[in-house]
């Protein structure tokens, strides 16, 4: 983000206050930790889940990821992971690409890709509870 | 970012290369890089769901690709770049509560997120290759 051009009548203490240089706050952080500690039990959940489709045929994974419990952690795993997701290429690119330009291009592809990701996987769990 | 100036030239904090290698450093640099790897390999997840909500023609052809070679080695991979960052991340947690980070706590909290990781994806490829009869 560059800096407005024209004069501002607000004080650049007043600007900054309670958001810091980013202009994002504290809010990144925070949501990095509850994704993270959210995380922790629906990765295991997920990764138990997973590892019980191992070897079954295709109406047996039909029924398991479709059965309510199995779809809502799955739900829940995909929607915490993607937003984790997120945040964390986020810092990544802001970390190593320094061309204005291209940083915004990859912000912006960052976003589209877990909405995109993470649509496509809501939607599966979806369509095996539903069966639609 | 206050005013529209352009920036003085100040001094650069010193980077990577200046510092020894530490198992601390390396081990956050993996943190990072199995998280990229996981942001990718969500993709085969979704693929493998889609699949399956696709029909069984469509699950086949997963199941084709993940009795292959390449496909065996991406999933094993997966595993066990997904278990890494989840106890790096429970490291990172402990660190932003505060504790551990005495010179010997931080080198066992690291060593041991290796070594738990690596134990836990083998255990979960037994579990998953001999008690529920191979994919």
């Amino acid at each position: 983000m560059t800096a407005p051009n024209h004069p501002s009548m607000r004080t650049p203490l007043g600007r900054v206050h309670h958001l810091g240089s980013a202009r994002s706050g504290t809010a990144h952080f925070w949501h990095q930790r509850l994704t993270a500690v959210a995380n922790v039990p629906l990765t295991i959940a997920a990764v138990a889940i997973i590892v019980g489709l191992f070897g079954r045929n295709h109406a047996a994974v039909v029924k398991i990821l479709g059965s309510s419990f199995v779809a809502i952690v799955m739900l829940l795993f995909i929607i915490t992971s993607v937003y984790h997701m997120r945040l964390g290429m986020q810092v990544i690119i802001e970390d190593y690409v320094h061309d204005e330009r291209l940083k915004f291009v990859s912000l912006m592809a960052n976003i589209f890709f877990c909405f995109a990701v993470g649509f496509t996987a809501v939607f599966a769990i979806l369509n095996l509870s539903f069966g639609v | 970012m206050a005013d529209s100036r352009a920036p003085a030239e100040r001094p650069l904090s010193p980077h990577l290369q200046i510092y020894r290698p530490a198992l601390t450093m390396l081990m956050s640099i993996v943190h990072r890089m199995t998280g990229a790897a996981l942001y990718f390999g969500t993709l085969i997840l979704a693929w493998c769901l889609i699949a399956a909500a696709a029909g069984p023609n469509t699950y086949a052809t997963v199941q084709w690709f993940m009795e292959t070679l390449l496909g065996r080695l991406v999933l094993f991979g997966y595993t066990w770049a997904l278990l890494h960052h989840m106890l790096g991340g429970i490291r990172h947690l402990i660190w932003d509560l505060g504790y551990g980070f005495g010179p010997n706590e931080r080198e066992w909290l690291t060593v041991a997120t290796l070594a738990g990781s690596i134990t836990l994806t083998i255990l979960i490829w037994f579990v998953g290759y001999l008690v529920m009869g191979g994919m």
